[in-house]
């Protein structure tokens, strides 16, 4: 992406956010455009093509990043913050294995632009053990071997993650509807309903403690 | 597992039997068979037999430095307990890095451009737009494709600068750039001017006598290391290429014996892997060595092809696969991306990470599918007089079709005649699929089983007890009439209203299989850390996880104090993982690795200690002095005592310790609904009884069987290829209309795993990929079907569609 861009859009945010980019200064642009976006957020805006300076937060760090307006969540997840635990499967919107959570909403990265995430709160699955202590449901899918080659299991995680924070006490088929649009071809769904299952169960005798974790995991 | 020993006819045809299974089980046959220079040995004698029906003590000669023989599970520390995953951590918290993860410093982002015609010459590739566009810095136009059949005679075809393009996406040309994002613009950019020609792309329609030819002449595909192939050299008539024969006794005497034949013809559709990461690789091509990330089931195979590939020293091609995101048989060798990506590395200097995307991965590989037609004798009190299967199959441009492993290994029969026809159409190669041939050739024979066991009015299971000699099939299903609903089995079409329910069993046939190259190291370091290293590769098996066991029952520690690396080429050799052959090859090494390791260990460290080597033990993480128990040290305590700072042993496979042929089995059970006004099949409950020898992690096994036992379901009820005839071009090549079974169609599962002790190996393990219920699920949906409705179901998968007909129901608008 160091090639030069040719601007042909003239509109008022992406020339401000340009010129600023170019001066370098990181911060003082973000909080440019970021002031722009709110005076634009009255009107229609167009971003790019040229590279547009954004903030994303993510796992409670603020990142700033210069990108191109096409470059998807996921893209920018993983190739320019390296949070490669996000993972893209079919890159539209068919088999959730980028689940990550807008605000708590799980959100499918491949589907949804960088620069439309905003201000919003990014949470990936490297956002949710707390250090070295795995969150509940990640413990869980290790004791029930809920994985095998692993390569939707962030995805799962994320799904169930979820689910078990806005339903408590969910039921098989709540899990099984949680999880229904993220595919695995390994076929771990039995044990990835048994863990969410048994994790919830559990929280129901301790709750005070795994609700404790879970926060500072969240 | 059997344990018979065959006649040497029969072992043959067994072998043949195996159609279609990977190039790495066929090598390793003979090196196994090859492996057999006298040495000095001993006698040992071994646990043998299945507990249901009473385990014995078999002898042995074995090497003089095999161990000791291996206890039951049930007198062992880890061997055998449900174990988590090794690195079940690292893939929760997405901290595992995937070959599609690898990021080099920088690194460059590759596309690939598929030809957009299905069968034609290529007449220029202009890449002069690519080359100029933002942040290019190579492009490759590809010089020779891998993976299509080669014709026998080069001179049946004019010559061409160009690979003739035969499949609709067949790799041509490709753009290295700074993003993905550049290149996928670029690859845009390349224009490629064809010739077409004509082309077919269904089986039937390609065997036609004026069907467009694929190739100009008989064509035969040698296969990579494990993808795909079939016999060469059988004749070859227009696009159908065979047949494969395999005979044994005379069928039209067994036939004219018999008292009852049933007879029927099955179809199977095409099945694409559709793993979930794709194929691809990060090359680093550097002037002294090649470096290769790459999502493969074999890493040996992978640094063999390139090797080959560029002429390169094996010495000069690292293969690096860490954490790999299914493969299901399709993932061997260098592959077009593979190549692609180190050539566009070499031109520009740089590390170059190419996968395909997932319409790529449709194209890449497939399960082929069949046309078969089989009859079956026997007499009235059921003895088998003759089998007879005719089966045709795609394989795209590739070969390697056939069914017949399950016909020919799975009942005895006196007299059979197999005949296999691989059958050309332009679409993109098969390759070897968890059990190639085999669901389709399950298919078909357990229907026809379950037809005969009809006709001569005997129960379908009972009638499996008269004609199947597998002890370990015994046991099975003796297991499933005790814990399932079998014995309330009511007949046919028992249910008046549209929901119609039913049960039904079908057997499975795998063989055991094992890779000489199959060699581990196991160090112990002075602070008392134990590693192991191989570059044997975890395709999600949990192969890390067992090794692990394997080293830390040797050493009396917990599998989680071992560090496991594996993965790597720069390690000792390990074997490819196809045809459930991992298990069986690298245990027994890793064991004796680890073994040898303990021994010099305790060597050297026992005049430190004042007592002869023999009387130290390992054992909860402890070193004990077995004469005097009140001198014990903690494992770091004694280490500290060695007199250098590492020591290790290095093991490979060990032949095994006969050469019987062995069989594994396992016995499913299907409850389903289906729902006759809509067509739509519900799967309610599984109960799958598997064998794998001594199951090494039963957590890890049964994780594999639910795999196997939904991706048969999926097979059964819901994945097809659907081709545009008009443009040859795979209509769904993607994850929401090519239909994989998810989290709403998932039955309840229940898995039993028997023990059996087979005294072949110093660990008797075995793999479980294949037979897994991915062979026999579909069979065993069909035979439910059939118990619900009373209509046979000879074609899948059974979509609604598909039901509607067969039930009688279809009308023109439940046609496509
Ligand atoms: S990668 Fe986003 S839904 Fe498949
Ligand atoms: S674990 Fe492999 S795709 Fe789910």
């Amino acid at each position: 992406m160091s090639d030069p861009q040719k601007p042909s859009i003239s509109r008022r945010g992406f020339l401000k956010a340009a010129s600023v980019t170019a001066a370098s200064t990181l911060v003082e642009s973000v909080h440019a455009v970021a002031k722009e976006a709110n005076e634009a957020s009255r009107g229609p805006r167009t971003s790019g093509p040229g590279l547009v300076p954004i903030v994303l937060h993510v796992n409670g760090i603020a990142h700033s990043l210069t990108v191109e307006p096409r470059l998807t969540l996921a893209e920018a997840l993983r190739d320019s913050l390296g949070l490669t635990g996000t993972k893209v499967v079919c890159d539209r919107g068919s088999c959730s294995a980028c689940t990550i959570w807008l605000d708590k909403l799980p959100t499918l990265s491949c589907m949804t632009l960088a620069i439309d995430v905003g201000s919003r709160n990014i949470t990936t699955i490297e956002g949710i053990a707390t250090g070295s202590q795995l969150h509940p449901v990640q413990a869980a899918f290790v004791k029930h071997d809920a994985m095998q080659c692993g390569f939707c299991t962030p995805g799962m995680v994320m799904s169930c993650v979820a689910l078990l924070d806005r339903n408590p006490s969910p039921t098989l088929d709540d899990v099984k509807h949680a999880v229904s649009g993220n595919l695995c071809r390994c076929g771990t769904y039995p044990k990835v309903f048994a863990a969410t299952l048994e994790v919830a169960q559990g929280r129901k005798l301790v709750n005070p403690i795994i609700s404790a974790n879970r926060e500072k995991g969240a | 597992m059997e344990s018979e020993v065959l006649d040497p006819q029969q072992a043959k045809s067994r072998q043949e039997g195996v159609k279609g299974e990977s190039a790495p089980v066929r090598a390793a046959e003979k090196k196994d068979s090859a492996a057999s220079t006298p040495q000095a040995t001993r006698t040992d004698n071994f646990l043998f037999g299945i507990p249901q029906l009473g385990v014995t003590q078999v002898a042995r000669q074995v090497p003089l430095n095999e161990p000791p023989p291996m206890p039951a599970n049930a007198d062992l520390k880890y061997i055998g307990k449900p174990t988590p995953r090794y690195d079940g951590a690292a893939k929760v918290t997405g901290a595992g890095k995937y070959t599609a993860d690898i990021h080099l410093p920088g690194m460059l982002y590759a596309y690939m451009v598929g030809a957009t015609v299905p069968h034609a010459r290529v007449i220029a590739v202009d890449v002069s737009a690519a080359e100029r566009s933002p942040g290019v810095r190579a492009v490759h136009v590809i010089q020779h494709v891998l993976g299509n059949a080669e014709l026998r005679d080069p001179a049946k075809e004019a010559p061409s600068t160009y690979p003739i393009v035969r499949y609709f996406g067949q790799p041509v040309a490709a753009v290295a750039a700074t993003s993905q994002a550049a290149a996928n613009d670029a690859a845009a950019l390349i224009k490629v001017t064809y010739d077409p020609m004509p082309f077919v792309v269904h089986r039937d329609a390609a065997r036609a006598s004026d069907a467009p030819l694929v190739y100009p002449g008989p064509a035969d595909q040698a296969g990579t290391a494990g993808g795909g192939g079939g016999p060469a050299n059988v004749p070859q008539v227009g696009n159908v290429h065979g047949p494969s024969k395999k005979k044994i006794g005379d069928v039209s005497k067994g036939f004219a014996e018999a008292d009852v034949v049933v007879e029927g013809e099955y179809f199977t559709q095409i099945q694409t892997h559709s793993a979930l990461e794709t194929h691809g690789v990060v090359a680093d091509w550097k002037p002294d060595e090649l470096t290769v990330y790459a999502s493969t089931q074999g890493t040996s195979s992978v640094r063999d092809e390139f090797a080959a590939y560029f002429k390169l020293p094996k010495t000069k091609v690292r293969v690096i696969t860490e954490y790999m995101g299914g493969g299901f048989g399709a993932k061997f060798g260098a592959g077009n991306e593979g190549v692609v990506a180190a050539s566009l590395s070499r031109k520009a200097n740089a590390p170059v990470r190419l996968m395909l995307d997932r319409r790529q991965e449709h194209i890449v590989s497939n399960r082929p599918d069949s046309h078969q037609k089989l009859k079956i004798g026997a007499k009235s009190d059921g003895t088998l007089t003759a089998i007879q299967l005719t089966s045709y199959g795609t394989a795209g441009v590739g070969t390697g079709a056939g069914t017949a492993g399950p016909a020919t290994n799975m009942y005895k029969c006196p007299n059979l005649l197999t005949e296999e026809y691989d059958v050309f159409v332009n679409a993109g190669p098969g390759a070897a699929m968890r059990a190639p041939g085999h669901p389709q050739g399950c298919f078909a024979l357990e229907q026809a089983i379950d037809e005969l066991a009809e006709k001569l009015k005997i129960d379908p299971l009972a009638y499996r007890e008269k004609i199947d000699d597998s002890p370990a099939r015994k046991v099975e299903r003796q297991i499933i009439l005790e814990k399932t609903n079998w014995r309330n089995r009511r007949p046919p079409g028992a249910d008046n209203g549209p929901i119609k329910r039913g049960i039904g069993i079908s057997q499975s046939v795998w063989y055991r299989f094992v890779n000489m190259n199959s060699s581990c190291e196991v160090r112990i370091s002075k602070d008392g850390s134990v590693e192991l290293m191989s570059a044997v590769q975890d395709l999600g098996t949990g192969t890390k996880t067992v090794l692990a066991q394997v080293v830390a029952e040797e050493f009396g520690i917990p599998p989680q104090d071992v560090v496991i690396r594996i993965g790597d080429t720069r390690y000792p050799i390990g074997p490819d993982s196809g045809g459930s052959i991992t298990m069986g090859s690298i245990t027994p090494a890793a064991r004796n690795a680890a073994h040898q390791a303990k021994q010099q260990f305790l060597a050297a460290i026992a005049p430190g200690l004042g007592v002869p080597a023999e009387q130290l033990v390992l054992l909860d993480g402890r070193l004990v002095v077995a004469s005097d128990k009140s001198r014990s040290y903690t494992l770091r305590q004694a280490a500290a005592k060695m007199p250098t700072d590492e020591i290790s042993a290095r093991a490979t496979r060990v032949a095994e310790y006969t050469k019987d042929r062995l069989t594994y089995g396992g016995v499913d059970y299907v409850e389903l609904a289906v729902d006759t006004e809509t067509g739509r099949v519900h799967v309610e409950r599984v109960f799958g009884v598997h064998d794998c020898g001594r199951p090494m992690n039963p957590l890890g096994v049964v994780s594999q069987i639910n795999g196997g036992i939904l991706q048969g379901i999926s097979y059964a009820l819901f994945e097809q290829r659907i081709m545009d005839p008009g443009k040859g071009s795979m209509l769904n090549a993607n994850l929401e209309s090519y239909k994989i079974i998810g989290a709403r169609e998932i039955p309840e599962i229940e898995v039993v795993l028997i023990e059996n002790y087979i005294a072949q190996s110093s660990t008797d393990a075995a793999g479980i990929g294949e037979s897994a219920g991915v062979i026999a699920l579909a069979a065993a949906i069909a035979n439910a079907f059939y118990n619900a409705t009373g209509v046979r179901m000879r074609s899948l998968p059974m979509t609604p569609q598909h039901v509607l007909t067969a039930l009688g129901k279809a009308d023109r608008e439940t046609h496509v």
